[in-house]
């Protein structure tokens, strides 16, 4: 340990407690309520914030020592990847299209981890939480900034990255993680820290790092594997914070347990919609698969998951009733999200493809309740179609859900063959919803959710055109124009992988790295 | 002898991401610094407003009064993103330890001065309250401001903060034992002489436009504490009796205040050379928080100073005008 | 009965870490994935420091672990000497 103390040695515990809390005072200039003026209006009550238990004891010299020499192996080898293509040794080009989800979709959310957990460590009146997290901002912080970095690469030869940041902000299918984080942040903190510190770094982003990460292993990506695994140390420090977090609100007060209990049922479903980006990866975009995502639902879901419940049951707390629904939805969830972006392989800034006969074969081995008998069919049938020339691309736009922003693609739970379909009047407008769950979760806070930036609406109401577009002319081309919005290049970061240029030039630069010219 | 190292030749498609070759002018290699901090922040299409603050977007920059065209104006001459800022730290941290250790295996603490320690403890320990209060204010910065050049170098900023006050922490340890903290947080919560300034930090944690929290702590109250604690007081004062293993265990913050003085310095000079209302604003705020901070360190400084306090708290604060100045800031 | 679990990047730093931890979990059961390695225990998995020290031959600090941490599940208590991962069902 570095902070050695001469005289009394203090055990770690005590040590920081000296090095943290002890740093803490009740003002008295100032009032307690205009300095942490965000935490009493969600209704959660505390009473000694002294009783929050550090999880990691990490000082900030000892922070430094051990952050700086991740950093100092992960740019290592960040730098030895570019410098030996090391993008030439995926397993084949289809997997790029990972890496351009996961720069698109998660690292800006990364960022806005940051700055949450900056307001959340700015307002917890404990100093024990507000230490805790103000270094997860300076951890996820760097997560934003380490995926860049180790993706720079990638966008220098593949296209559909080029502009990720403008397309975070506006391109269809990324308002769902984008809305996702925007919820957590403009929550009160106290739901911020269940939210992300513990529905999604606890409960669920083992699902999202571990297949991502050994996925990227598996399919031969040394940079995104190294800037996982790195991350990941991280988050193992952020997994136990959110752990505390809950453990410590449900303790302070009977009256938080129901509260924390809406807020567990409402983060583990909105994680879980967002993870369907995950599951459809997981079974379809990686060219080596690691497990399917029924297999990981399974393992970190339904076994870890259902002992971390086990836990929490004695303050009161219950596995969310969603589960018994993704149960029913995991046989299903990635083949309908990727049969809806094959449609859609238009408008997205990744590419699309069917499975060929070996992996058809894995998807039937993995799912034999409903692979052969539901999707099997379709999918053959859109091979056969784009076979013969007639590639399916779907020119009109999906209605979405109001609460979690994905295309209103879900069957009922529990009869795969009929869409399920929900909606609520509010005020003399009507709104769709996915499932009951998303259902439900704008029936508790309708005020929040009908002001949801729904891509497809604010596209047919004109406002994802590039300035100073006419639609009424002649010919107009609402998508051409959506694409210049979105900063995509027709032809390049969209359509069929089949006719990519990303697949033209992998195969004629590896062709230049293992034979002789 | 030349050596001809062969990798396969691939002409790139592109050198760097297209808002960073937007804002460099040209599609040429950026740095790390450049594709960590440009753009990193969501400027467009929010959903919902902040149920906590439903006047503003969740960034919005309309929570300051300082107007700029572009936010990412700002620059951070360290060109600190976190790996940088993390290898510098370290780097400044092993210093720190060999320090300690030096000063610890010697038995040094032991030889100082009755008058220096004693010194060292009512003037030096409280601080590590002051330096609690900045890891607060710079994490409210980093929330509310807007735009990552402006905010990124803020965590960096809090997180050096709560650092600094666990090595004056590791001071009071190593010169005493755990009453010694309980004394000096009892003279930080009690003792006229730190009234004013724990009453210039209580107030600093109810600013609400991030920029002028900026200039009330990282300008106004650093700007003359560091000259005047580290530098005038341990740095000469205190060395000059005998106090240089004091010196030794605070070098962290005389280094580290050389180079974040440089950051603040680059800050305040861009949002003032932006506009002249800027210019006008800066010039109001920091006028203001400098004569706060300056009457609430005097006391302060007088346990260690005595009666040469006054002119050597003028001193400073006329080094503080001349550094203002040349960041075009009117004071 | 519940699983606890640590996961490690396999590497030469954590190769007497996975080889204490099995020392000294006599229900802990080792699962090699790409690049990673996870243990799962039942209920309760701890790491000691002795045990690792008397394997690496010099003082370790059980911080050192953040390095090489992938993911854990469980409550955690870590003190100077062990760091323990348990269930409370």
């Amino acid at each position: 340990m570095d902070m050695q103390v001469a005289k009394k040695k203090l055990g770690l515990k005590e040590r920081y407690a000296v090095m943290t809390r002890g740093l803490d005072w009740t003002p008295s200039y100032q009032k307690m309520e205009d300095i942490y003026p965000y935490i009493a209006y969600e209704g959660i009550k505390i009473h000694d914030w002294d009783k929050w238990e550090d999880p990691f004891r990490l000082t900030m010299d000892a922070y430094w020592k051990y952050q700086a020499e991740k950093e100092r192996k992960l740019y290592a080898i960040i730098d030895a990847f570019a410098q030996n293509n090391g993008h030439l040794n995926v397993t084949d080009a289809r997997y790029l299209n990972t890496v351009k989800l996961f720069i698109s979709g998660i690292s800006p959310l990364e960022y806005v981890a940051h700055r949450g957990f900056a307001h959340a460590g700015r307002q917890f009146p404990g100093p024990g939480p507000r230490v805790a997290c103000l270094m997860q901002s300076l951890d996820e912080i760097r997560h934003a900034q380490t995926q860049v970095h180790a993706i720079s690469n990638y966008n220098k030869y593949y296209n559909g990255m080029h502009d990720f940041h403008h397309a975070h902000d506006r391109v269809w299918f990324l308002s769902v993680p984008k809305s996702f984080f925007d919820d957590a942040i403009t929550a009160g903190p106290f739901e911020f820290m269940v939210s992300i510190g513990f529905s999604f770094e606890y409960v669920l982003t083992n699902l999202l790092f571990v297949p991502f990460v050994s996925g990227a292993a598996y399919n031969g990506d040394m940079g995104t594997m190294t800037f996982g695994f790195s991350a990941q140390s991280d988050e193992a420090r952020h997994m136990t914070l959110g752990l505390e977090v809950i453990k410590f609100i449900l303790q302070q007060d009977p009256a938080n347990v129901p509260i924390v209990q809406r807020w567990i049922d409402k983060w583990t479903w909105r994680g879980y919609r967002v993870l369907t980006l995950v599951a459809m990866m997981m079974d379809y975009m990686l060219p080596k698969r690691t497990m399917s995502w029924k297999e990981a639902w399974e393992v970190y879901f339904e076994e870890n998951g259902g002992a971390l419940f086990k836990d929490l049951a004695r303050y009161g707390i219950k596995m969310p009733d969603c589960a018994a629904q993704i149960a029913l939805e995991k046989d299903h969830l990635s083949h309908q999200a990727w049969s809806t972006f094959y449609n859609y392989a238009a408008a997205a800034n990744f590419h699309t493809w069917m499975p060929d006969e070996d992996e058809m074969a894995w998807l039937s081995s993995k799912y034999p309740e409903s692979y052969d008998k539901y999707y099997r069919p379709r999918m053959e049938y859109w091979r056969e179609e784009a076979a013969k020339g007639n590639r399916f691309y779907n020119k009109t736009l999906p209605m979405l859900c109001q609460t979690c922003q994905i295309p209103m693609i879900f069957t009922e739970p529990g009869d795969p063959t009929k869409l399920c379909y929900r909606e609520v009047d509010y005020k003399g407008d009507k709104y769709h919803f996915c499932s009951d769950h998303c259902k439900k979760i704008f029936e508790d806070e309708p005020e929040k959710y009908v002001q949801a930036w729904l891509p497809v609406h604010q596209i047919y109401q004109g406002n994802c055109f590039p300035e100073g577009t006419d639609p009424t002319v002649e010919g107009f081309d609402p998508l051409a124009a959506v694409l210049k919005y979105y900063n995509l290049e027709f032809g390049r970061d969209n359509l069929d992988f089949e006719v990519s240029e990303d697949r033209k030039n992998f195969a004629e630069w590896r062709g230049q790295a293992t034979k002789n010219v | 002898m030349q050596i001809d190292l062969r990798t396969v030749s691939i002409k790139p498609l592109r050198h760097t991401f297209d808002n960073i070759a937007r804002r460099i002018g040209a599609d040429k290699p950026a740095s790390r610094y450049q594709e960590g901090t440009l753009d990193m922040q969501q400027t467009a299409n929010f959903h919902y407003r902040p149920t906590w603050d439903p006047d503003h977007l969740i960034y919005d920059t309309a929570r300051t009064a300082i107007k700029m065209a572009d936010w990412y104006a700002f620059k951070d001459p360290r060109q600190f993103y976190y790996g940088a800022y993390t290898l510098a730290r370290a780097k400044q941290q092993d210093t720190a330890e060999a320090n300690f250790d030096f000063v610890e295996n010697r038995g040094l603490a032991a030889t100082l001065p009755d008058e220096v320690r004693d010194t060292v403890l009512q003037m030096l320990i409280p601080l590590r309250h002051v330096a609690w209060g900045s890891n607060m204010n710079n994490a409210g910065i980093c929330a509310y401001g807007y735009g990552t050049a402006f905010t990124q170098p803020c965590i960096y900023q809090s997180m050096d903060q709560l650092g600094i006050a666990q090595y004056i922490t590791r001071v009071g340890l190593l010169l005493g034992d755990v009453d010694v903290l309980d004394s000096a947080k009892k003279a930080w919560m009690e003792d006229d002489a730190w009234q004013g300034l724990r009453r210039y930090v209580e107030d600093c944690m109810v600013i609400k436009d991030p920029v002028e929290l900026f200039v009330a702590q990282n300008v106004a109250l650093d700007g003359l504490l560091y000259p005047l604690v580290y530098e005038t007081i341990i740095d000469d004062v205190l060395s000059s009796k005998g106090g240089t293993p004091v010196a030794m265990l605070t070098q962290f913050m005389t280094d580290w205040y050389t180079e974040v003085k440089k950051w603040i310095d680059a800050t305040m000079k861009t949002a003032a050379a932006e506009s002249d209302e800027n210019k006008a604003i800066l010039g109001k705020w920091v006028v203001a928080w400098r004569d706060r901070a300056a009457a609430a360190l005097l006391p302060v400084g007088r346990i260690a100073l005595g009666e040469r306090t006054d002119e050597l708290t003028a001193e400073v604060v006329q080094q503080f005008n001349a550094r203002m100045a040349k960041a075009g800031v009117p004071v | 009965m519940s699983t606890v679990f640590i996961a490690l990047q396999t590497n030469e730093d954590t190769r007497p870490i996975v080889e204490a931890i099995v020392q000294d979990n006599p229900s802990a059961v080792v699962n090699e994935q790409p690049a990673m390695v996870k243990i799962d225990a039942n209920d309760k998995l701890v790491v000691r420091r002795e045990t690792i020290e008397e394997l690496i031959g010099r003082p370790y600090d059980l911080q050192e672990l953040q390095i090489n941490l992938i993911t854990m599940s469980g409550n955690l208590d870590q003190t100077d000497d062990e760091m323990v991962l348990y269930w409370n069902a």
